[in-house]
């Protein structure tokens, strides 16, 4: 059974049809890309996934249950995880405390417990901070373990919310252009980092414009424009498809 | 330090200013919470202070309960009222905030104002002593060490809960509010807990501040004595619990050094407040902190 099941989603803003209509669905332990034109809807399909969105109209299935218009933090506990394309890292804390906050949901998060300091919130905390030492390194930030976000590079930065997400212990990870930004050789880390978050058994759903990246790990691809499903298939279709070249990468064929 | 300074201060004046800045230190601590950590503006902390106060007034004199009873009744009522208001005014942001609490805190003051027969109006009413198993606090020295302890005790669990999976959600929805949102966190009850408790914080130490004075007014609860709390948090510096308790210490003592300029205070209060903002905009304690590369 498929993973992620969309069907017929759509979402208006005003007279402005951004999503509309769109159906796919992702099998489990998959890389699946998300491509198309800027203003195509890609990141907008990931927020009505992830909750940020509610659809105007279509459902969303994660494990054959409806999940459509409801709260991010109840897909984080259906281990849905994302990252931003602008970045959305939070700068009055430390790298590590970045990381550490992806945990969220697997921690005891009581209010009095925590102002007492009990023994078993201090140890738990210990934990983690050594768990978040270790997602740092999986993502080539070693460097960066003592750091303030705010002193971070971005390239840094971006991985550092590979990190956070990868804290949730997510079963589905949403990437919003991982390597936008970034230079060849930081792409390239991205491109491998990727890969190995897929082969730790996690699905990875991508939005990238780097198409060498996207060709390189997409096990399956959605094409969009104008917030329309323009066609789906794997790279060796896409790359053959009239209608994707001529929308899309019309320039290069 | 705490335990030596009744001891090197020369007089009771001294004590009294002591007792008067640790009370405003634990109010700034809750507040600072809320501004500084959790990133949401309060313009209405003084009506939560003022709540607290007149419990230990109003319930005691007219009543007939024991000040602790009525002091642990203000807090809950406080309690109950944050809470109830703060979902609906959690949906907001920003400017829209800032003005929600503000004509929070004016009703409070208003009510105070007009329920004469209860609480003596703008003439404000005598508190009785505090007292417990037949045991008063009424000399100076003994405020000066309920307080201190109680400052104590609010350092420290402000401190445990900074760094604490609650603290860390605080400080994350106020660094990305989409980010945390993603991770798991439910953005609103973390702003409702945060506000209840800062308001809690802040009727607590409002009764402590009736019992120690002896008397009450409506200014207690009125909107210049939320921005003054406000500045201390502010001026001491953001997200830092040390600038607390400087904010808190600098803005209680400074009236008192103006008191030679006359009547020109008030203008030289301002003008230290607005040199302080255009030099040390993060606050005092963070800016000097940064400077000398020491990381809180």
């Amino acid at each position: 059974m498929a993973l992620l099941d969309v069907s017929n989603l759509s979402i208006h803003f005003g007279g402005v049809k951004a999503v509309q209509e769109v159906s796919f669905s992702i099998d489990p332990g998959i890389v699946y890309s998300v491509i198309g034109p800027n203003g195509a809807g890609k990141t907008t399909l990931f927020n009505l996934i992830t909750g940020v969105y509610k659809p105007t109209s279509g459902e969303i299935r994660l494990d054959g249950e409806p999940i459509g218009g409801k709260s991010p933090d109840e897909l984080a506990r259906r281990g849905v995880a994302r990252t931003f394309q602008n970045l959305q890292i939070c700068m009055n804390m430390s790298a590590v405390e970045n990381v550490m906050v992806g945990a969220h949901l697997r921690l005891d998060r009581n209010l009095v417990k925590a102002a007492l300091r009990l023994p078993s919130i201090t140890r738990r905390d210990a934990e983690l901070r050594a768990e978040a030492a270790e997602l740092m390194h999986f993502v080539g930030l070693d460097k960066y373990a003592e750091a303030r976000a705010d002193s971070m590079p971005y390239g840094a930065l971006k991985r550092l919310e590979i990190a956070r997400a990868l804290a949730m212990k997510p079963r589905l990870i949403f990437l919003d252009e991982p390597a936008a930004g970034l230079n060849p050789k930081e792409t390239i880390e991205v491109d491998h980092l990727v890969r190995k978050v897929a082969d730790s058994g996690i699905t990875v759903v991508l939005v990238e414009h780097d198409m060498k990246m996207v060709m390189n790990l997409s096990d399956r691809i959605l094409v969009l424009d104008y917030g329309k499903k323009l066609a789906e298939g794997t790279g060796e279709e896409i790359r053959r498809n009239p209608d994707v070249i001529a929308a899309y990468l019309g320039a290069h064929a | 330090m705490l335990a030596i300074l009744p001891f090197v201060l020369p007089n009771s004046f001294y004590v009294d200013l002591a007792i008067r800045m640790a009370i405003n230190a634990v109010i700034v601590l809750g507040l600072n919470l809320l501004i500084g950590y959790a990133g949401q503006i309060s313009l209405g902390h003084a009506g939560f202070l003022g709540i607290g106060a007149y419990a230990s007034a109003v319930l005691p004199s007219h009543f007939g309960w024991n000040p602790l009873l009525a002091m642990l009744a203000g807090a809950v009522a406080t309690g109950l009222l944050a809470a109830l208001v703060a979902r609906p005014i959690f949906k907001l942001k920003g400017n829209y905030l800032a003005m929600a609490t503000l004509g929070l805190g004016i009703i409070i003051n208003i009510a105070v104002r007009n329920e004469a027969q209860w609480t003596g109006g703008p003439d404000g009413m005598p508190v009785p002593a505090f007292g417990l198993f037949g045991f008063e606090l009424t000399s100076d020295k003994e405020w000066y060490w309920v307080v201190a302890a109680l400052l104590t005790v609010s350092v420290w669990a402000s401190l445990n809960l900074i760094d604490s999976p609650f603290g860390r959600a605080l400080r994350a929805l106020h660094g990305s509010e989409v980010a945390s949102r993603v991770v798991g966190v439910d953005v609103v009850r973390y702003k409702v807990a945060i506000f209840v408790l800062s308001a809690v914080f802040a009727s607590l130490m409002g009764s402590i501040t009736a019992h120690y004075v002896g008397f009450v007014t409506p200014n207690l609860a009125d909107f210049f004595h939320s921005i003054e709390l406000v500045t201390m948090v502010v001026i001491g510096g953001m997200a830092s619990v040390y600038g607390s308790l400087i904010g808190a210490v600098l803005l209680t003592a400074l009236p008192q050094a103006l008191a030679t300029f006359e009547g020109w205070e008030t203008v030289a209060f301002g003008a230290i407040l607005m040199v302080c903002m255009i030099f040390l905009p993060k606050g005092l304690v963070p800016t000097l902190a940064a400077k000398f590369g020491k990381a809180e």
